[in-house]
């Protein structure tokens, strides 16, 4: 499944420069502690993991808890070492993962 | 009390205070010109402003058919950064049919039930936002351009009318925050000066995109006084004068507001 995911890497970096590495999604993160119209309790609903790995190997995760607001903005920096794919991949409760890809050429 | 020009008190003492000035032109500021550096970098990079997601749910019903005729709205529109430039910044405009001002949201809903024969979006909908977004940020960075059109008159001064009218527990016209008191804070926020130039706006309070009129009904609540209805002419009418106000500004939609 293809998230509906907002990326920001560099396209191209120079061997060993520090970039930066943006990723947004469209989630509704919802807590859990909300009542809906009918005064029944919205059952919880986030996104709890995030793992983004470039070349393969995992550079950055993050567990996600209720308090993170809607559309989760994760921004880290890496160094740039290889040309590759870097993958951001979301977890939600359900169980599901999104994913997206940037690719990025080093020289 | 502090006044922001001696010019301003002296005007005030000869009427009392009663009846403030609108703001100059040079002191016309948008809506993100008050916000935190933060908040202004979220709505900058669109990679980083959420209502972006709006923009693209709304580029995907652009080019969705629907309706017995199976008409998208690229099928007579084509492309929308061609035909929806300038858009955003002309309405409220002038209805031919109905002969009465309609904005923008009240006319892709128009547009979807009589050209393309299919349900409206109602207002407030994910949708009719999606697509008044889409349709907005055309517009971004052109003045907002009221019409030039005699017949939004009548319309635009009923607007100016409920912008100064007082109303609700609190007593408060929009005047009272909105042009006489802008330039201060109310309950640590910054007072804007009310210019509609980044609806539908992406409010982090709201947690998702959501259009002038939802945000006009906060306003009345916050005063204690009955909000007016979705859709309602009074609202047309106040987005009609909002933007003979807000003229010249640039269009920012999406735009991102605390």
């Amino acid at each position: 499944m293809t998230a509906r995911a907002l990326i920001n890497a560099p396209k191209t970096a120079r061997k060993g420069d520090i970039i930066e590495i943006r990723a947004m999604i469209a989630h509704k993160m919802e807590t859990g502690y909300r009542q809906g119209p009918n005064g029944q309790m919205i059952p919880r609903d986030i996104i709890n993991r995030f793992v983004c790995t470039y070349g393969g190997a995992e550079i950055f995760s993050a567990d996600l808890f209720p308090a993170v607001s809607a559309n989760p903005f994760i921004a880290f920096s890496t160094v740039a070492t290889e040309s590759g794919t870097i993958t951001f991949a979301w977890t939600g409760d359900d169980g599901q993962t999104q994913t997206a890809t940037a690719e990025i050429a080093v020289n | 009390m502090v006044w922001r020009k001696p010019g301003l008190a002296v005007f005030a003492i000869i009427f009392g205070g009663g009846a403030m000035a609108e703001i100059a032109g040079e002191e016309k500021k948008s809506g993100s010109g008050f916000m935190s550096r933060e908040t202004q970098a979220m709505q900058a990079d669109d990679t980083s402003n959420p209502g972006m997601f709006s923009v693209l749910d709304g580029e995907r019903l652009w080019r969705e058919p629907v309706g017995p005729a199976m008409k998208s709205c690229a099928s007579c529109h084509g492309d929308a950064e061609v035909s929806m430039r300038g858009a955003a910044a002309r309405h409220p405009a002038f209805d031919e049919t109905s002969g009465k001002a309609i904005d923008l949201a009240g006319r892709i809903k128009l547009c979807r039930r009589d050209k393309q024969t299919a349900e409206p979006f109602p207002r407030g909908s994910e949708e009719l936002l999606a697509l008044t977004t889409y349709v907005g940020t055309q517009s971004r960075g052109m003045p907002v351009a009221p019409p030039v059109d005699e017949r939004l008159t009548p319309s635009r001064e009923n607007g100016k009318r409920l912008f100064e009218a007082r109303i609700g527990q609190l007593d408060l016209s929009c005047a009272s925050c909105h042009d006489d008191n802008w330039d201060k804070r109310l309950g640590g926020s910054p007072i804007t000066q009310a210019h509609p130039t980044g609806y539908p706006i992406y409010r982090l309070e709201w947690q998702s995109v959501g259009s002038l009129q939802r945000r006009m009904r906060n306003c009345m609540v916050g005063v204690r006084a009955e909000p007016y209805e979705f859709g309602s002419q009074e609202f047309i009418d106040l987005e009609a004068y909002l933007n003979t106000r807000a003229s010249g500004l640039a269009v920012e939609t999406p735009g991102v507001r605390p």
